[in-house]
């Protein structure tokens, strides 16, 4: 990073060695202001969001009933239902988007990559309350079929957030798999190793950490969506425990902020546990990125270099 | 690189200085249209729109803009200030009323018309009748199955409006704890929350195990069945109509009211008159309320 800014080449001297400052200061602000923008927020999400944890005691809201309207703040059913439609998400996801990676980067013919890889980029444009809409009219029947007392469900909102989170974690995926390089595969070819064994063994381990970020981020798409578990699961605030558990309706908390922060009065109660909401959301979304780069830098700088190059 | 950045300057100062012209235009009153911010209810917003758009011949140069979301968010809209008039299906709460007061506002509620709140199930339920006890056990989870209430053997799905709903609360208040303060009753964690009246007669629609409510106008017995309801077993179980809902036989009804600051504008106080009096009132039947009694 440092070495970029640190990097000058000659440069002519007057009025053009002013505008290249200007323009370095420019882009230096913007990339400031991102740290910036994310500290407003997390500042702000305190503000309003600390005094909920003043007012309501921990222990209600470490219990399990959400019922704004009479003062009952359990989020214990919506980070239920966040993790339960999200993990699901995830476990569909994570296999299906890695598999498809490593068939593009590794076994598909190029022609096919060429035509497979922007579709894939294409469904990640796809408006989210489209997707949602889709999974309410066509997917939620289909999981009724299946002895749900209802279409809308954790599993229905599960299966349509995989949906939204695989081109995320193919693309990414696949630059990662893209970015080891050519004498990786020619050295393990020459050394005798099979197709399948140079994939495996050679260029798997070597994009490693930019697999990971893929994962990730993924699961980041998935924990933040809010269109489609608001169309899908039901909104149920219910905790169901037990081999049906998915196919009974949640509550997720981003559609519980979703829902209700156009009704409530600024600064009441309510107001401020919505708040704390979107405070755990933010720190549960940061333990992620905390864990991702953790394992990125536990699997050493070597993987980082090549990811995104 | 130079041509890029005066570019950018050239940008940047255009819309600075055009920010300056467009806001010393606004600066100059002048006659226009006035826009009456018209925001609440989702049961009502049917009816609303009817009326702004009715309202639009009567008086063209005043714009009402409406739009639904809910009666806790047009309340809310009405005591933040950004809306002129709220729809609400319920009454506005002694806490509303303080907070408006903090800010001194005096919210004022005209009543408008009257709703009858429909009980709906899927069309092959065979369940045509139910009491408000009963209801109020499949509401807060205490029977689960149709077989209990002389339906079909499958799970009892409940759904409902979003608590910021003036219906929820109405439902609340009226059938899950059957008019008693005392009940502290609250509906079962499994019963779905519907963020729109129409969310809530689509899953009806489609599910057998369904079982919702709505406002008259929002239902037909084409694609749902209407259950009759008593207030007792012993009857007499009434369909819901604006005849029933009128004369009080249906116990499911209830009165939708407009709120607006006790001392509007003069746009705003003329709408609501004209919604009270008779031509307003003539909108409602067509759209499956019952009008308020008009002398």
């Amino acid at each position: 990073m440092r070495k970029a800014w640190t990097f000058r080449p000659a440069l002519p001297a007057g009025p053009a060695a002013w505008g290249e400052a200007l323009i370095e200061t420019a882009i230096r602000l913007s990339g400031l202001s991102a740290i910036g923008i994310l500290g407003l927020i997390l500042v702000f999400l305190l503000r309003e969001g600390l005094a909920a944890f003043a007012v309501v005691p921990l222990g209600e809201l470490l219990s399990s009933t959400w019922y704004p309207i009479e003062d009952l703040y359990g989020l214990l059913p919506l980070v239920y239902g966040s993790l339960l439609v999200t993990a699901v998400a995830v476990l569909i996801a994570v296999p299906l988007g890695l598999t498809a990676a490593v068939y593009l980067g590794e076994i598909a013919p190029p022609w096919l990559h060429d035509i497979l890889k922007p579709l894939i980029e294409i469904i990640a444009g796809i408006p989210s309350i489209v997707l949602g809409f889709l999974g309410w009219l066509l997917l939620a029947p289909l999981v009724q079929r299946t002895g749900a007392s209802t279409g809308l469900t954790a599993l229905t909102g599960a299966i349509i957030l995989a949906y939204m989170a695989l081109p995320t974690i193919i693309s990414i995926a696949e630059d990662a798999i893209d970015a080891v390089p050519r004498s990786y595969r020619d050295g393990a070819l020459a050394i005798g190793a099979t197709r399948w064994q140079t994939t495996y063994r050679v260029v798997i381990p070597a994009a490693r950490s930019g697999l990971v970020i893929a994962v990730m981020l993924g699961i980041g798409r998935a924990i933040g969506e809010t269109m489609v578990v608001l169309m899908v699961t039901g909104n149920a605030p219910n905790m169901a425990w037990g081999p049906d558990m998915l196919l009974q309706p949640v509550r997720t908390m981003t559609a519980t902020i979703a829902a209700e922060m156009g009704e409530v009065a600024r600064g009441s109660t309510h107001y401020g546990v919505l708040f704390a909401i979107g405070l755990v959301l933010f720190f549960i979304t940061f333990a992620i990125n905390g864990i991702a780069s953790w394992v990125v830098r536990r699997t050493g700088g070597d993987g980082r270099r090549r990811v995104g190059t | 690189m130079r041509l890029i950045l005066l570019a950018t300057v050239g940008l940047v100062a255009g819309l600075v200085l055009g920010g300056c012209v467009v806001s010393g235009r606004g600066g100059n009153p002048r006659p226009q249209r006035a826009v009456v911010q018209n925001t609440g209810s989702d049961t009502m917003l049917n009816l609303a729109l009817a009326w702004a758009e009715a309202y639009r011949d009567v008086a063209p140069d005043v714009a009402v803009v409406v739009t639904g979301g809910g009666s806790g968010t047009g309340i809310a809209g009405l005591l933040n200030g950004t809306v002129d008039i709220a729809n609400a299906s319920r009454a506005l709460k002694a806490e509303e009323i303080a907070s408006a007061g903090a800010v001194g506002r005096e919210p004022l509620e005209h009543q408008v018309a009257i709703d009858a709140l429909a009980v709906i199930v899927h069309r092959r339920n065979p369940v045509s009748a139910l009491t408000i006890p009963q209801l109020a056990d499949i509401f807060t989870g205490r029977v689960r199955n149709w077989r209990e209430l002389g339906g079909l053997d499958g799970p009892i799905v409940p759904v409902s409006r979003e608590t910021n709903s003036g219906t929820h609360v109405y439902f609340l208040e009226r059938v899950v704890r059957g008019g008693d303060d005392g009940n502290r009753d609250i509906l079962a964690p499994h019963a779905l929350l519907m963020p729109s009246s129409v969310g809530i007669t689509s899953e009806v629609r489609r599910n057998p195990n369904a079982i919702g409510y709505d406002g008259l106008g929002y239902v037909s017995p084409e694609h749902e069945r209407i259950l009759a309801i008593a207030q007792t077993a012993a009857g007499p179980f009434v369909m819901p109509s604006s005849a029933t809902a009128s004369d009080g036989t249906y116990p499911l009804s209830r009165p939708l009211f407009m709120e607006a600051d006790r001392h509007p504008p003069a746009a705003v106080a003329a709408y609501l008159a004209w919604i009270v009096g008779p031509e307003g009132q003539a909108l409602v039947d067509d759209l499956g309320f019952v009008p308020i009694h008009v002398e």
